[in-house]
């Protein structure tokens, strides 16, 4: 395919992810919006605003809030919850076990302000283990589409996936990878730029930070490849395999730990199917803080000359330093 | 069924019969599975019987059916109260019932609504029943449709904090399609001891004054013998008529009713039934059959 191109473009997710609430309505009547009291951080205003009969406050009340999508699915509605991440994953974490995984109950968990970038908040508020723990839930489907194009895309294909699915967002506008010919199917990866010398994997918003270490890395001569990883479950094992046998070395990085996230599963996939040298770039064993967004992908390593180093790294010494 | 909360002497009669059977399956099941729950499924008895016996508008050969009355079982680890309820009732043979606790079975150890027709709502960590029952009323709510929701809850069950934030926001929502039954039996599994030191009979309830809390978050309270099935039915009814808020039947109970030696006494939450155990429980039933 051809490279993508990062635009100046910036959209945030919660903006789309508040717009698209109200397409889902309007296409399935069956959709309804459950917040946590935190609706105007989210976006899910906009349906407060625009659809209020799909509207239901739940207060600050998480496990209650579950277990009501897990009663309303049962009787075939289509609830989406939204709150901040921390609370979605911790707060009600048996809940969403044991009356919407085990059932296996039509439930959608829209988690915003995931990862560090959540607004100056804090470690309290900033979610950096959700995908580790999200894809060991059996039965969870687990997506972090990477710009707004994508957000919307992995909204509506939740809608209509019949099952429990976790949406992994982030807050602030971030650059448009997508345009409007994206194809997002769930366990799908996507190559948006071609390279041949390492393979850089991504999820999430991080994408648009890899690509831009392939940028730095063609300065200097090296061809980057990079995967899109928006499904970390279902997740594309053909994809990830392929990668990692075409350049021989793969860099996995995320808004997220580098403990069972995204990096995690790339190694257990790559190590069972094509063991491949490899590094991941992503916050060490340990929690964020409060802080400007530019600062805390600095501090944390997320920056692309954090994921470019850690690539020059594994060309010149082989398997790569983790950050443990 | 009975909408409006009456019931005729001849009807009670075969119903009691019904709840002595409930719980000489129960007796039995456990013992066959090899342990079990005893204390709850006997405290909750004639709460089940009641509900799906003639409470609720439901039909066991539709259990999908989209217009029938929901039921959750939030104490889930009473479920051989429930199955025992559900088979005599035909949703599933009685024969079933030696299955519970098996490999394969659709009797699971707390109710699993993936692998069993009939059950509303998978339950088994306490404190999560009321709020999918939240769920279930809303749904009615927002569909145009009339069915009730029923939830049982636990004195032990609800010391969990959900069950709280559950009954706030069913009176915020006026939610008069829920109504909550509380099986107040007065003993948790193993709970506080008194200061009489521990024993059987030194435990303190796992709590008091439901009335007062639940009124508190805007319930309307309901008071009776949870043994009585002819109070549980008329209690029902009531709570089925439009009032603006949910009900809390609060139903007195004793733990391990109707076997002597399991009544009142905490370490028969759960444990294993021996053949002498069975052989007991099943002349006071049968004694009390005769009584009828």
């Amino acid at each position: 395919m051809a490279n993508l191109i990062v635009t100046d473009q910036l959209v945030a997710q919660r903006d789309v992810f508040g717009n698209t609430l109200v397409e889902l309505i309007d296409r399935d009547p069956r959709t309804y919006v459950l917040d946590g009291d935190l609706a105007n951080s989210t976006k899910a205003d906009i349906v407060s605003k625009e659809r209020p009969d799909h509207f239901l406050e739940m207060g600050i009340a998480e496990q209650n809030m579950m277990g009501v999508a897990a009663g309303m699915a049962s009787c075939g509605l289509i609830p989406w919850l939204s709150s901040f991440a921390v609370f979605l994953v911790n707060r009600d974490l048996d809940q969403l076990r044991v009356v919407v995984a085990q059932p296996n109950l039509n439930v959608k968990i829209g988690a915003g302000y995931t990862g560090l970038l959540t607004g100056k908040t804090g470690k309290t508020h900033q979610e950096v283990s959700d995908i580790a723990i999200m894809r060991a839930m059996p039965n969870l489907t687990v997506l972090a589409p990477a710009d707004g194009v994508e957000t919307r895309q992995a909204m509506l294909a939740a809608n209509e996936w019949e099952g429990p699915v976790y949406l992994r967002l982030t807050r602030d506008p971030h650059p448009t990878i997508f345009d409007a010919d994206h194809d997002f199917r769930i366990g799908a990866a996507y190559i948006v730029r071609e390279g041949t010398d390492v393979t850089i994997m991504s999820t999430g918003v991080q994408t648009v930070r890899a690509l831009r270490a392939a940028d730095l890395l063609a300065a200097d001569g090296i061809s980057a490849h990079v995967l899109h990883v928006p499904s970390i479950k279902p997740i594309d094992v053909a994809a990830i395999v392929a990668a990692g046998q075409k350049t021989g070395r793969v860099v996995a990085t995320e808004d997220h730990t580098i403990i069972g996230g995204l990096g995690g599963a790339v190694a257990e996939i790559l190590a069972e199917n094509a063991p491949t040298p490899m590094a991941r770039v992503g916050i060490g064993d340990t929690y964020g803080e409060s802080a400007p967004n530019e600062e805390l992908l600095e501090k944390y390593g997320l920056t692309p000359a954090h994921v470019a180093a850690s690539a020059r790294r594994l060309l010149q010494s082989g398997p790569g330093v983790a950050h443990i | 069924m009975s909408t409006d909360g009456r019931v005729s002497p001849a009807r009670l009669q075969e119903l009691r019969r019904t709840a002595i059977q409930v719980r000489r399956h129960v007796v039995e099941s456990v013992h066959h599975a090899g342990a079990g729950h005893l204390g709850g499924p006997m405290s909750a008895t004639e709460i089940l019987t009641a509900l799906y016996f003639e409470v609720m508008d439901i039909d066991p050969a539709m259990p999908s059916d989209p217009d029938r009355d929901r039921f959750i079982l939030s104490k889930g680890h009473c479920s051989i109260g429930l199955y025992a309820v559900l088979a005599q009732r035909g949703y599933f043979p009685e024969e079933e019932l030696k299955t519970f606790d098996a490999i394969n079975s659709r009797l699971q150890g707390h109710p699993d609504m993936a692998v069993l027709p009939g059950l509303d709502m998978s339950t088994g960590s306490l404190g999560q029943g009321l709020s999918p029952g939240i769920g279930m009323a809303l749904a009615a709510r927002l569909q145009g449709k009339s069915y009730h929701t029923w939830v049982v809850v636990g004195d032990g069950d609800s010391q969990e904090g959900q069950i709280w934030e559950a009954a706030f926001v069913a009176g915020r929502y006026g939610l008069d399609n829920l109504t909550c039954i509380l099986d107040w039996n007065g003993l948790q599994q193993y709970g506080w001891s008194t200061e009489a030191g521990y024993g059987n009979d030194n435990r303190l309830p796992p709590q008091e004054n439901p009335a007062d809390r639940w009124q508190a978050f805007g319930w309307h309270t309901e008071e009776i013998d949870g043994h009585d099935l002819e109070q549980i039915i008329t209690a029902c009814g009531q709570a089925r008529v439009a009032s603006g808020a949910p009900t809390l039947i609060i139903a007195r109970t004793v733990k391990g009713k109707g076997i002597s030696y399991m009544e009142g006494d905490y370490s028969w939450h759960s444990r294993p039934v021996t053949d002498e155990d069975l052989r007991l429980a099943r002349q006071e039933l049968s004694a009390q059959e005769e009584t009828l």
